[in-house]
């Protein structure tokens, strides 16, 4: 097997990086659970985050993480930077390359800024959200998010879940309904037509619907979208009202949830539009852990780039029964 | 042509077993703050058999398993297994930690399990115990209890299961 590298989309893991990326986040989530919630295994290691976007929870789980495997961090503040002066994308990875990185965390508004990096650079580079394109980390704290509260290991065989909202713009929505595809899940999306990406059809979900009301009853994770305040403008939905009747998770629709059922959400929430009731009282809303675990799954992403034996060693270096 | 040899049969395994549960109680002049911490993967199944002895023999000791492969110093060399997450539900602080591995080598994953038991309290004294003591150490650590010393070359590979040692 041919290493990855770097982390830009979780289509290039497959089913079996993915199982490998959550086997380790079960290390990383005992790791976080101890009251000194630090390992060595990345001393002497430098991540620099790269952050085109704004972000807060993202950024400092990845900076969190980082650190918790004791890897060196450095932040990269767009706005105080060169490129206000002039100087183009590439030069500054270069400069900053130059001064011992191993990994960049890259955010960007573009899609594909991330894999552009790559190729400038010797680095590791970890998508950490271009454009509508892809989220791969949020995708696989999800799906450990998953695997973690049904308690079960290895795939996902046999679930079915929903997402919902507006898929067309969410770079969210892809990396998980493709991460929980490989997993062996059953995706449903379910969207105004408006908010339905072009390629819904052939690939991109198990099946798809405007009424949230006909599936809600008979899956196993409901995954709600934020719900873009600017696609009002845009005329893509009428009103944030009627979206919520038809879209939102409201009390009728947690009432008719399995008991059983887990509530998704990436945050930020918005708050009465895609969720209508305090999921605090939902006893299936696992949105906090999604952030907690996000942790863990990024402190398993960078030692599997970084770190682990994935990276450098082939099986037979491994002795035997040999206390290496 | 890998030539298998086995050194200790599944009754060589119980005894040296035995043996070593009672030089466990023996040292430490009973059980007082004594668990027993098998390194993952290989060490979880003999600290388990060593538990069941040790109970037997006295009274239950906490068992627990601790993964070391955060904390080596040749990371990028072993893979890190699914399934061996470390397991400490009790207190270290102030216990008497016999760290149990099946074969000991060249010390680095003892050190890389100390470092890691460290991380979770002070314990009063860790004790190493191995069924099978293989030489070529690279660092300056030396077992307490031994089920066999083993003089091995380097290119040979030891495996030590419930069933036996076999040497290949």
């Amino acid at each position: 097997m041919t290493p990855t590298r770097s982390l830009i989309t979780i289509d290039e893991l497959g089913t079996d990086g993915i199982i490998r990326i959550l086997d380790l986040a079960d290390h990383m989530a005992e790791v976080n659970r101890r009251p000194n919630p630090k390992v060595p295994a990345l001393r002497g290691r430098t991540v620099c985050s790269v952050f085109f976007e704004d972000s807060t929870r993202t950024r400092l789980s990845f900076e969190t993480a980082a650190k918790r495997l004791s890897a060196d961090t450095m932040t990269f503040a767009v706005s105080q930077s060169s490129l206000s002066k002039g100087e183009s994308l590439r030069d500054t990875i270069e400069t900053i390359a130059a001064m011992g990185v191993d990994a960049f965390v890259v955010r960007h508004r573009s899609s594909g800024a991330p894999l552009m990096i790559d190729a400038w650079t010797q680095a590791s580079v970890i998508n950490a959200g271009d454009g509508w394109h892809a989220h791969p980390t949020q995708g696989l704290l999800d799906a450990y998010t998953v695997r973690n509260s049904l308690g079960r290991s290895g795939g996902l065989e046999g679930l079915r879940m929903a997402i919902v909202g507006d898929v067309k713009h969410s770079r969210v929505a892809r990396s998980t309904v493709a991460a929980m595809r490989l997993l062996g899940v059953h995706v449903t999306v379910v969207a105004p037509r408006t908010l339905l990406p072009p390629d819904v059809g052939d690939s991109f979900a198990d099946a798809v619907t405007d009424r949230l009301d006909d599936v809600i009853g008979n899956i196993d994770v409901l995954y709600l979208l934020r719900m873009q305040q600017e696609r009002m403008n845009e005329a893509l939905v009428p009103s944030l009202r009627e979206y919520t009747s038809r879209f939102g998770l409201t009390a009728e629709r947690a009432a008719a949830l399995s008991p059983q059922a887990l509530i998704m959400h990436p945050g930020p929430m918005n708050r009465g539009v895609e969720i209508a009731v305090d999921p605090g009282e939902l006893p299936g809303a696992v949105i906090t852990k999604q952030v907690t675990n996000g942790i863990a799954v990024r402190m398993a992403v960078l030692f599997d780039l970084l770190g682990s034996g994935a990276a450098t060693s082939s099986p037979d270096l491994i002795t035997e029964g040999g206390s290496l | 042509m890998v030539v298998e040899k086995r050194v200790l049969g599944s009754d060589d395994v119980r005894r040296a077993i035995t043996r070593m549960a009672h030089e466990v109680i023996e040292r430490n002049r009973g059980l007082d703050g004594v668990v027993l911490v098998g390194i993952q993967q290989g060490g979880v199944w003999l600290a388990e058999l060593l538990g069941a002895e040790i109970a037997r023999i006295e009274h239950a000791v906490p068992v627990g398993a601790v993964d070391a492969s955060l904390y080596r110093d040749d990371i990028g060399l072993r893979p890190v297994a699914p399934g061996s997450v470390s397991d400490l539900s009790f207190d270290v602080d102030d216990s008497t930690v016999v760290l149990v591995d099946d074969v000991l080598y060249t010390g680095r994953t003892v050190r890389a399990a100390m470092d890691a038991v460290g991380d979770y309290g002070r314990p009063r004294a860790v004790q190493l115990a191995v069924l099978v003591d293989r030489g070529h150490r690279e660092l300056p650590i030396r077992p307490d209890f031994v089920g066999k010393n083993l003089p091995t070359s380097t290119e040979e590979d030891v495996e030590a299961t419930v069933d036996g040692v076999i040497i290949s």
